[in-house]
């Protein structure tokens, strides 16, 4: 589904990023973990298209992606969401949800400004498909809601509803648990599994063990900017290096 | 959506019986303004108050369409409607152009570089005399005409700009409530996040600079046709400024709010007359207390004021129970 070929990246001289490789399967669950300063955000960021990368390839579904602008990726069926968690604030929830329908809808200024009959119907549809991702999420009641106004959990499940409007075959998460508290963490795993349940393939970058442990189904561990390990929950949980990683050598 | 039908219902009552109010006054004429200043104010808050992108130059466009509109039309002996959309269409194709460098800009540099565009402009039409008269200006432009029935009255012509603005309001209403008006909206939030969504921002935000400056335009033709007599002046640093004032003032991302900064800040220098030299003054005097007291502008400020006002009332009432 997703490879990664070498990656390497440089930020002024520091190495954030080195030949990381490894591979990522369609339809489950992987989680990418590392101590803070491992280079999972940037490999996130490269991978998304917000940073270009040093060297290395990224190849999704067959096709190197490398370079390719974050609003080309929507419609190739990649879509992320941020560890700050970045809504239209001034916008409704509904509305926030509209606007990732929006590679997924094509009325043009002329259609939209004449309120052709396409355009309308158009409009009606891209408001009911918001709504049903809504209710997936769990927060169809705040659909009038300005985001703004939300509390950081409810933020987070509208901001993976507006990805998931996208109908993108993977989503990448970037520390959906931070800042939620355990009630939400526990919603927040329904709701991804729910969503690999859907055979979309889910990558996230995430600190809380308890829920990668949970709903992973691969982990990747890097490691100052190398890959660590890769394997499932349970052998991830037993490699010697990964508890050396986290807990530190005995030197 | 029907609350959409219920303000432009009665927003367009309003501008169609206006009239009755104000025939045979010097105010109809005022009015005539009022109504190109609303096009363009509507057109720059497309811009500035859904995209999120200023722009210091919308002048140029604007004088763009009237010198295109006067030149072809008094010189070439143009069709006037045909040289309108030509207008429109040569000024949106030059915004579309210029947009892609431009609107890679963010904040102050954006309204640096659309500053100098509006400059460069005013000096051609400074410069150029003998295609556009130069600072004495260009006259001699035709009257509109359908058939035989010439637009050559106040009256004649507040009809005419104003079915041009209701056209305009309608139509940027429609288009602010659809698709594209909510990835502009999402664009001026936080564009990161829009662009992963699949919102062409780049292509987005030149598309409405080409648009906007082709209101702009078309408002331009409608003034050289009005007044028959243009001049560079109209079209400088001082109109950019006053239409960015008349959209703040009437409340960015709003359509309406547009048409009451146009109307206000056309207007009150009409009535502000009495007080000579000192009406700048309190022309900007007013304008620093609404910035400071109503920063949504007209638009969300006057009805914020309503329920202040009852709500002392009712505060007072209780107090005195």
């Amino acid at each position: 589904m997703l490879e990664l070929q070498g990656i390497t990246q440089i930020f002024g001289g520091v190495t954030a990023l080195q030949e990381v490789s490894f591979s990522i399967r369609a339809d489950q669950i992987t989680g990418v973990i590392g101590p803070n300063g491992a280079g999972k955000t940037t490999l996130f960021n490269i991978v998304t298209g917000i940073y270009q990368q040093a060297s290395g390839r990224v190849i999704f579904e067959g096709r190197d992606i490398s370079g390719i602008p974050a609003e080309q990726l929507a419609s190739l069926g990649m879509v992320r969401t941020f560890q700050n968690i970045e809504l239209f604030g001034q916008m409704t929830v509904l509305e926030n949800v509209m606007v990732g329908l929006h590679s997924r809808s094509s009325s043009g200024l002329f259609a939209c400004s004449f309120k052709m009959p396409w355009a309308i119907r158009e409009e009606q549809r891209i408001r009911e498909q918001a709504m049903e991702w809504l209710r997936f999420a769990g927060i169809e009641e705040l659909a009038g809601v300005t985001a703004a106004n939300l509390p950081f959990g409810k933020g987070r499940m509208l901001e993976i509803a507006r990805a998931m409007a996208c109908k993108p075959r993977m989503i990448l998460m970037d520390e959906p648990a931070a800042g939620l508290n355990s009630q939400e963490t526990l919603g927040l795993a329904e709701l991804i599994r729910k969503i690999r349940d859907l055979g979309v393939t889910v990558v996230l970058v995430e600190h809380d063990m308890e829920l990668v442990m949970d709903i992973c189904d691969r982990i990747v561990v890097l490691n100052l900017g190398q890959k660590l390990a890769e394997g499932t929950p349970r052998e991830i949980q037993d490699s010697p290096e990964v508890i050396a990683a986290y807990l530190g050598d005995d030197e | 959506m029907h609350k959409e039908l219920i303000k432009y219902a009665l927003f367009s009552t309003v501008v169609l019986l206006a009239p009755l109010q104000f025939s045979g006054s010097y105010l109809l004429n005022v009015l005539v303004f009022v109504g190109i200043h609303t096009m363009l104010a509507v057109a720059l808050n497309l811009l500035l108050g859904y995209a999120g992108q200023i722009s210091l130059g919308h002048g140029a466009f604007f004088g763009l369409g009237a010198y295109l509109s006067g030149v072809l039309t008094a010189t070439y002996g143009w069709n006037p409607w045909l040289t309108m959309l030509v207008a429109a269409l040569v000024v949106g194709g030059i915004a579309f152009g210029i947009g892609f460098p431009i609107l890679r800009l963010k904040g102050h540099y954006l309204a640096m570089a659309t500053l100098g565009m509006g400059i460069i402009v005013y000096i051609v039409f400074n410069e150029w005399v003998e295609l556009t008269g130069g600072p004495s200006g260009f006259s001699g432009i035709p009257s509109l005409s359908i058939g035989s029935f010439v637009f050559d009255t106040d009256l004649k012509n507040y009809y005419l700009v104003w079915s041009f603005v209701l056209g305009c309001v309608l139509l940027s209403v429609n288009l602010a409530n659809s698709r594209i008006g909510r990835a502009c909206r999402a664009i001026h939030d936080a564009e990161v996040a829009a662009r992963v969504v699949g919102v062409n921002a780049r292509l987005l935000k030149v598309q409405i600079f080409a648009l906007s400056a082709m209101i702009c335009a078309i408002a331009g033709s409608l003034y050289a046709h009005v007044m028959t007599f243009i001049a560079p002046p109209s079209f400088g640093f001082n109109i950019s400024v006053e239409l960015l004032t008349m959209v703040v003032i009437g409340g960015l991302g709003s359509i309406y709010g547009s048409f009451l900064g146009a109307l206000l800040l056309t207007l009150l220098p009409e009535f502000l007359r009495f007080m000579h030299d000192y009406d700048i003054v309190f022309y900007g005097g007013l304008l620093m207390v609404m910035t400071i007291f109503m920063p949504g502008g007209l638009v969300r400020g006057i009805p914020a004021l309503f329920r202040k006002l009852s709500g002392l009332r009712k505060g007072k009432g209780a107090a005195h129970a």
